[in-house]
């Protein structure tokens, strides 16, 4: 990537402070929603090859539920909501009390569709507008689109805008899971926020280590 | 040993040789081409996984051939010269460019479309034809070619699998 600064550790930490914050509102906003406890993992920030991306997220192969939209403002950037395709139907299933629901029929049912969008609305947009307060720069989200296939296909949507410039893309991953009654996870689900090539110097400009 | 058949992986924005009885594969295309370039006599194939259509969008210092349509195709085109196929012989089957989402920046949203029409511009120029396609649609694929009977096999999540 043509640059003339360095990323460093210090960077990558500033990261995922933003990573922190962000999925720690959406993580309430779900637990409201839900009224059930959610957990949130140790956000991850890395460098990584496209392939090692989809190995993030379980895989190229492996088949889930992704909202993707764009982040435009003062900083721009793809971000996806991931959940392994039976983590969305339990979470439908719930939000629209139709045990039925189940996201391999085809076509999908109507409303699960909406009710994953909304949910995508409402995630993400409790995630960037804490990111916004943190930052101080102003960002606003496209309408989410929705799409039931491999991680690979979905994700590889994101990383376009990245590859004009690199074979590599720092994303900020963060886990959240919410703990079944058997002590098991019943629903788990990836934040993947990438910020375009150009925004990584007005972030770390904005928080002051640059 | 010799009855072993293994499967060689192609990541994103990458490319593989393969000689029969083995096959090739790659998983989770979306907006990106698959392309196989075969020698059905030889039994020999290549498969690229391209990414982006056109190298002249590349703002990188390093070029990796495999990402773009033009030099992706020409450069395994290459690699199979070198394995002494005749560029004459070789024939084509292209698979991918899908529009995964409705809504996106309006640069990226077309991408799939137009990878499917780069690809067949560059092998439209190096004069090698295309015999099956399955490109288009909104569904992601999975795709494996078998040198030994040249099938090209896909695999969606919602459409099961097909044979071109």
């Amino acid at each position: 990537m043509k640059s003339d600064y360095k990323i460093t550790d210090m960077h990558l930490d500033v990261l995922k402070e933003i990573g922190n914050i962000g999925a720690a509102h959406a993580a309430t906003s779900l637990s409201q929603l839900l009224g059930r406890k959610i957990e949130m993992h140790v956000p991850k920030v890395s460098l990584v090859s496209f392939d090692e991306m989809f190995d993030l997220a379980g895989g190229a192969e492996r088949i889930v539920a992704g909202i993707y939209l764009r982040v435009q403002g003062d900083l721009s950037g793809s971000m996806f909501f991931v959940l392994p395709i039976d983590s969305a139907n339990q979470l439908i299933r719930r939000l629209i009390g139709d045990k039925e629901f189940n996201f391999y029929k085809s076509p999908i049912p109507e409303m699960g569709i909406s009710a994953m969008q909304e949910l995508g609305n409402i995630l993400s947009g409790s995630y960037l507008s804490a990111l916004s307060d943190f930052t101080a720069l102003k960002v606003h989200p496209t309408v989410p689109s929705l799409s039931v296939d491999m991680v690979g296909a979905i994700v590889s949507f994101g990383l376009i805008e990245v590859s004009h410039y690199s074979d590599e893309v720092i994303v900020i991953d963060t886990r959240i899971e919410e703990q079944g009654d058997d002590g098991n996870s019943s629903v788990d689900g990836y934040f993947f926020l990438f910020p375009d090539p150009k925004s990584y110097i007005t972030i770390f400009r904005s928080l002051g280590v640059l | 040993m010799s009855e072993m058949k293994s499967v060689v992986r192609v990541g994103i924005a990458d490319m593989n040789l393969v000689h029969a009885p083995n096959s090739i594969r790659t998983s989770g295309l979306g907006s990106c081409v698959g392309v196989v370039l075969y020698d059905e006599s030889k039994k020999i194939a290549g498969l690229l996984h391209v990414m982006l259509p056109d190298s002249s969008l590349g703002r990188s210092d390093r070029l990796n051939a495999a990402k773009f349509a033009d030099t992706g195709i020409y450069s395994l085109m290459e690699l199979l010269k070198a394995e002494g196929v005749r560029p004459l012989s070789l024939k084509a089957k292209i698979a991918g460019g899908s529009q995964m989402f409705q809504f996106g920046s309006s640069d990226s949203i077309r991408i799939g479309p137009r990878n499917v029409e780069a690809v067949k511009k560059e092998l439209a120029r190096l004069s090698i034809p295309i015999i099956a396609e399955d490109t288009g649609g909104s569904s992601g694929r999975t795709i494996e070619f078998d040198p030994m009977t040249s099938v090209l096999s896909i695999r969606t999540v919602n459409l099961g699998t097909k044979e071109i």
